[in-house]
């Protein structure tokens, strides 16, 4: 049994917990409104673009012609994965989220006897990585120092990877991010980036324009595909900020929540031990009154 | 009948101008581009230039795709800025940096040509 002393002890510092995730959890709810803007407001800009591909896909009618960023390269067997995490903890399963999906698709790719190479962004998903993989991590980014992330760091990583696949270093590239849904649903995600998957759903547009293409077809796709890459890897930091931010208040809410409720649990505690001991010295008051 | 289309300009952070528009002009990668209603669809990419639209604002821009199609212009830029809001300071490096670059010996013939395009862009806007 703590004594009276401990228990209050307990409950400031519980209490003072709870005033740290409480603030927490409003500066992640001020941040995830910013965060969740410029998630929204970047998404035309991708899908415009994944737009413009397709109907310059539809127009090429060669395929052995097509860049190798589109078609592949025809090899299948070094992959490389980005994994994009954040740089800072205490947002709940955001970044072990992102972890867990990307090392179940390493150990696919490692069983199926393909080579396997990884770049992590943000530290906290490296940290992580790192004890089971650290032999197939090439690169580690982090912008822990930015305060937010713009398009210049993700053309350093889409030139980067780019560069990459021009040297023939990989054949195929994946991104690993967290897709914001919600503010409670976010879904980590794995996507391919090279070569450009291009998702074609049911309802194809009837009027395909035939387009004018100025200069040709081949040198517009040159100077779009490497756009693509980086505004996909854009998307996904994006998305993965707005995904922090929003995993990072509910993870604050709960501790805010649990934290109450032990401060509940030890008041309750404080005073039954309180009352007992008045209880006892009474007792001794009045034995020690009888004897007399 | 009116003589309007569509336009609208995206940079990856935001959409930085959607409005109507009787006639555009573009600094497309091979000389200027005048965008009228039902023009040809048409997809190209710019170089750096002004982008102005007639009866609105004037854009700064590196790079950018264009597409054109149903009476609907669609500019992606990453660099797109709006030359009321462009600083003389800005213009001042950018255009020393531009320089700089210029004078290295290992640049290829493409980048010369754009970056000649857009030091002559930015002593235009100073």
């Amino acid at each position: 049994m703590p004594s009276l002393d401990d228990l209050k002890k307990r409950i400031k510092s519980v209490k003072s917990t709870q005033k740290i995730t409480k603030a927490m959890k409003m500066v992640a709810a001020a941040k995830l409104k910013k965060a969740q803007e410029s998630a929204e407001k970047g998404r035309p800009y991708s899908e415009k673009l994944q737009n413009i591909i397709l109907n310059l896909t539809k127009s090429i009618s060669d395929d052995s012609n097509a860049p190798k960023l589109l078609a592949g390269n025809g090899k299948d067997k070094v992959y490389l994965c980005v994994v994009i995490t954040a740089d800072r903890g205490l947002c709940g399963g955001f970044n072990s989220n992102i972890c867990k999906l990307a090392k179940k698709h390493f150990k696919n790719i490692l069983k199926e006897g393909k080579e396997l190479k990884i770049i992590t962004v943000g530290s906290k998903g490296h940290d992580q990585i790192k004890t089971d993989y650290s032999k197939y991590i090439i690169d580690k980014k982090s912008f822990k120092d930015k305060k937010k992330i713009s398009f210049k760091e993700a053309n350093e990583i889409g030139t980067k990877v780019i560069e990459l696949y021009e040297q023939e270093q990989f054949d195929k590239c994946f991104i690993f991010y967290n897709n914001f849904k919600n503010v409670i649903t976010q879904i980590p995600q794995a996507e391919q980036i090279i070569p450009t998957f291009i998702k074609k759903d049911g309802k194809t547009e009837d009027h395909i324009f035939s387009y004018d293409f100025e200069p040709d077809e081949d040198e517009i796709l040159d100077d779009l595909l490497p756009k693509n890459v980086t505004v996909q890897i854009f998307k996904a930091f994006l998305e993965n900020a707005a995904s922090e931010q929003g995993s990072r208040m509910t993870a604050m809410d709960n501790a805010t929540r649990n934290a109450g409720d032990l401060v509940d649990k030890l008041t309750i505690n404080y005073n039954r031990s309180r009352q007992a001991s008045i209880t006892k010295e009474l007792i001794e008051i009045i034995s020690g009154a009888e004897s007399l | 009948m009116s003589e309007e289309f569509k336009i609208e300009i995206i940079s990856p952070d935001q959409s930085v101008y959607s409005g109507k528009t009787e006639e555009a002009v573009l600094p497309c990668f091979e000389g200027q581009v005048t965008v009228l209603k039902d023009h040809i669809p048409l997809i190209t990419f710019l170089r750096p230039g002004i982008i102005e639209i007639e009866g609105s604002e004037k854009f700064y821009v590196e790079d950018g795709t264009v597409e054109f199609s149903d009476n609907n212009l669609l500019i992606l830029s990453a660099t797109v800025q709006s030359l009321k809001n462009i600083k003389t300071q800005e213009v001042g490096s950018m255009l020393r940096e531009a320089e700089q670059m210029l004078s290295k010996n290992q640049v290829s013939d493409k980048q010369r040509y754009i970056l000649n395009y857009k030091i002559e862009t930015l002593k235009q806007i100073n």
